[in-house]
């Protein structure tokens, strides 16, 4: 299933990526909070492809701020986000349950980036923000979230 | 969520509220399309097994389509709960159906994971108030 939506407004388009950026910081959080729980470990790899996930989510949030304020729209601050996190989290216990959960977090990822381009192209909206620079923006993440899930099925691998 | 989700959970709720068959007619008022364009979607869902229409009588989802509807309904209420308790959108009703057709069920289930929903979900939807009807908030946001 795909977005069979074009965005309409420069309004929706500023909900799409207030969306973005709260799984972005979901990613972020969870994978601290997974860190956190993987640290009496000498899993030195999964720990490595963690701090990667924190830092480069950390990254598009900053790039998809980029974009949300020249739309003059809001977004959540990360330390909400952290704290639902934090509220709703169930530590899992094993290095598979941590692997799943990052493989999620990309797919995830790649799949809401990959949808947002479609509606993009499909719309016929005149946006605020110029639609080429939104597009490379949303291309070069959605290629990271792709490099991601091969990132995390390859330790997957190593791991079987 | 996609057309064909949008459709079953249309009929599951409009079936729960008639406790019997729904019309087409009700159902293409509840999605705000023509009864033409409900009657033609309508009948792709029975070719897909996911219903059964009977001419005068209405129509009635099948195991399949009422798996669907119920799972489609579940990503609704994500939606829903998500506008209000993160991005506290007031007009959460309204966006949450234009999302509904843009927000994949992959990512509703990661913003699942950092709302209060409850275990009984989808059972405790209202669908005269197109709400949850567990939502706590719902009367602050209303009020405003």
């Amino acid at each position: 299933m795909s977005l069979t939506q074009p965005v309409a407004s420069d309004h929706q388009l500023a909900r799409l990526l207030q969306i973005g950026i709260v799984l972005e910081e979901v990613v972020e959080a969870r994978s601290a909070k997974h860190a956190e729980e993987t640290s009496g470990a000498h899993e030195q790899a999964v720990l490595d492809l963690l701090a990667h996930a924190e830092t480069e989510s950390a990254e598009h949030r900053r790039q998809l701020e980029a974009l949300i304020d020249d739309l003059e729209a809001d977004t959540v601050p990360f330390e909400e986000i952290e704290m639902l996190v934090e509220a709703q989290y169930e530590a899992d216990k094993d290095f598979d349950g941590v692997l799943y959960d990052q493989l999620c977090n990309e797919e995830t990822a790649y799949k809401f980036y990959d949808d947002l381009i479609e509606a993009i192209e499909a719309s016929d909206v005149t946006f605020t923000i110029d639609r080429e620079r939104l597009l490379a923006v949303l291309s070069d993440i959605r290629e990271d979230e792709a490099d991601g899930v091969e990132d995390v099925t390859d330790l997957m691998e190593d791991y079987q | 969520m996609n057309t064909q989700a949008q459709y079953l959970k249309a009929i599951y709720l409009t079936q729960q509220q008639e406790d019997g068959p729904a019309s087409t007619g009700d159902v293409a008022d509840m999605l705000d399309v023509s009864p033409a364009s409900a009657n033609e979607m309508i009948g792709k869902l029975e070719n897909r097994g996911l219903l059964n229409h009977e001419k005068y009588k209405g129509v009635d989802l099948t195991d399949d389509g009422i798996a669907q509807a119920r799972e489609a309904l579940q990503n609704y209420c994500i939606i829903e709960r998500f506008l209000i308790e993160v991005l506290e959108v007031e007009e959460f009703r309204a966006e949450a159906k234009q999302l509904e057709g843009v927000i994949d069920e992959t990512v509703a289930d990661r913003l699942d994971t950092i709302i209060d929903r409850k275990p009984q979900c989808p059972d405790c939807f209202d669908p005269e108030g197109d709400v949850c009807g567990l939502l706590e908030v719902e009367a602050e946001i209303t009020s405003d």
